[in-house]
């Protein structure tokens, strides 16, 4: 797995979004969650040279540790228990997909229990359960690694499009009710800008 | 935007060293975690440690001392602090009576003190607030936001704690002073996050955001400025709601106290008139205001406006507010 070329892919795909996401997170949010994933990404950035000698669960691991102790606010234990489970379930260095969907799946599942939350109210978990469960049943169909890429890519974005109907009842935009509708939830935004960023690099492999 | 500021990357740190210089017979800052603490530590009391987002000083930094709590975890500007800033406070603190975490109900500041209750070896528990009204509470929802009444909150467990109180009997009466606090918000205008650089929302110059909480997340609902007598008798009447909801008895021979909270742009002189127009329309409910605090103390920045919050006091709760507190920003009788 090569972790560190998805961090770099990952920052870049944030960076190219960030009017976007800031602008939902002003609307509806707090104005900080584009600083928020900032400021893990450079964090994580600024270990490159420890992280390239490492195995990869103890990639996940310490990027886990680094997020937990940077972010802050509600995503910060939310990304740290995800890159952390991660880390548990993924000890292979070339791990083959069904193993990565079962990962991502326990992972998921760890930001769920975090958070208390679950899907249908507003929040990144809107884009990460559906895509998890997704990701574990096309990993276990005959599509090539191409296909699958491409369809969890489109399967992410229509997921992030979901959110602009759904009415807030966890998270910071809980407060406003109604008037969140019409806006997509900043968290499932960027946690889909995160996913695509992968997938469309997998895509073009 | 107009802010005295150099790199907004540092600001927080200009800020915390200003704050440890400028009462330096009272508070030490740490760097790297970031945490403040006492200047001198009792580790044979109950060590009492807050923190959220920076952006609301005084709040908690601010009252740190005497009476009040022995260690607050700033984070950056409206982003709850980190696990190992709490568990760095904790360990400096080296509580033989236990570690008790005062937390505001936001999922974020939540998760975070969880996190560091579970990983530190200390023995501990939480207290989280959870006194506006403006939120309608259901099971959906993250529950109702911690606001102006930590402060309460605050100085009555720290008062506790600084007299013997042992852990559990300090996480009582945190809940119940919690229980009996309620608060409503309203904006005039919005707050401005130094790094962001520009205003967390839009608002009109003739319009008000009602129920507005400390980071400039939107309320109950948005409408136009109207004379501070009708705006203040619906945030009277807010809280009442959220008492009444909260199976709170109301009667003549009630006590209350009140804090009118400004959010950081709006003058004392009107956080006064505020005062003023409140205690009216509490004498037609005939309830008694008998202790009060007037001025900033649960800040969101820059932002115009402010909170009100009443405490259904007791016996016990008065007293606790009434001993002597030395820090920052509260101080009398010591």
């Amino acid at each position: 797995m090569e972790i560190l070329k998805y961090i770099a892919l990952i920052d870049q795909a944030i960076n190219e979004n960030e009017s976007e996401i800031e602008g939902l997170d002003r609307a509806i949010g707090d104005g900080d969650h584009f600083i928020n994933l900032k400021r893990g990404i450079t964090a994580i950035h600024s270990m490159t040279d420890q992280l390239s000698t490492m195995t990869v669960n103890e990639q996940f691991k310490m990027i886990g540790m680094k997020v937990l102790s940077t972010v802050g606010g509600a995503s910060g234990p939310l990304f740290a228990t995800f890159f952390l489970e991660m880390g548990k379930h993924i000890t292979d260095s070339k791990p083959s997909l069904k193993i990565i969907a079962e990962a991502f799946s326990k992972a998921v599942d760890g930001i769920k229990q975090r958070g208390k939350s679950d899907v249908g109210q507003k929040t990144m978990l809107d884009v990460l359960i559906p895509v998890a469960a997704k990701f574990e049943e096309l990993a276990s169909s005959n599509m090539s690694t191409q296909e699958i890429a491409s369809d969890v890519n489109q399967f992410a974005i229509d997921c992030a499009h979901n959110t602009k109907d759904m009415l807030p009842t966890k998270g910071r935009s809980s407060g406003l009710g109604e008037r969140a509708l019409g806006h997509m939830d900043p968290g499932a935004k960027s946690c889909q800008v995160m996913i695509s960023a992968v997938c469309q690099h997998i895509q073009g492999e | 935007m107009k802010k005295f500021l150099n790199n907004p990357k540092n600001f927080l740190k200009e800020s915390l060293s200003g704050l440890g210089k400028a009462h330096q017979n009272l508070l030490q800052v740490h760097f790297d975690p970031t945490f403040v603490t006492r200047k001198s530590i009792n580790s044979d009391k109950v060590i009492l440690v807050s923190g959220g987002g920076s952006g609301h000083e005084p709040l908690h930094a601010g009252f740190i001392g005497h009476g009040m709590l022995d260690a607050a975890c700033p984070g950056h500007v409206f982003t709850s602090p980190t696990p190992d800033q709490m568990m760095a406070a904790v360990d400096f603190c080296k509580p033989n009576k236990g570690a008790l975490f005062i937390v505001k109900n936001y999922s974020g500041d939540v998760m975070n003190f969880e996190m560091a209750a579970e990983m530190t070896s200390y023995e501990n528990a939480t207290i989280l607030v959870n006194d506006d009204a403006a939120v309608i509470d259901s099971s959906y929802t993250t529950g109702k936001r911690g606001v102006a009444g930590t402060v309460i909150v605050e100085k009555t467990v720290g008062s506790l704690a600084e007299n013997g109180g042992d852990l559990k009997s300090c996480v009582d009466l945190g809940n119940e002073v919690n229980q009996r606090c309620s608060s409503i918000g309203v904006a005039l205008s919005s707050c401005t996050i130094p790094e962001a650089g520009k205003p967390t929302f839009d608002i009109e110059d003739d319009q008000i955001e009602f129920g507005v909480g400390i980071h400039g997340e939107p309320g109950r609902r948005r409408e136009q400025i109207r004379p501070a007598q009708t705006i203040v008798k619906d945030m009277i009447e807010a809280i009442i709601e959220d008492f009444k909801g909260k199976n709170l008895a109301l009667s003549n021979n009630t006590e209350l106290l009140m804090i009118v909270n400004g959010f950081g742009g709006t003058p004392i002189s009107e956080l006064y008139l505020i005062y003023e127009n409140a205690c009216e329309i509490l004498s037609g409910y005939q309830l008694n205001v008998v202790r009060s605090l007037v001025g900033n103390y649960t800040t969101a920045l820059d932002m115009e406006g402010a909170s009100v919050t009443l405490c259904v006091l007791n016996d016990q709760i008065k007293n606790h507010w009434d001993t002597p507190v030395h820090t920052a920003s509260l101080r009398w009788g010591a």
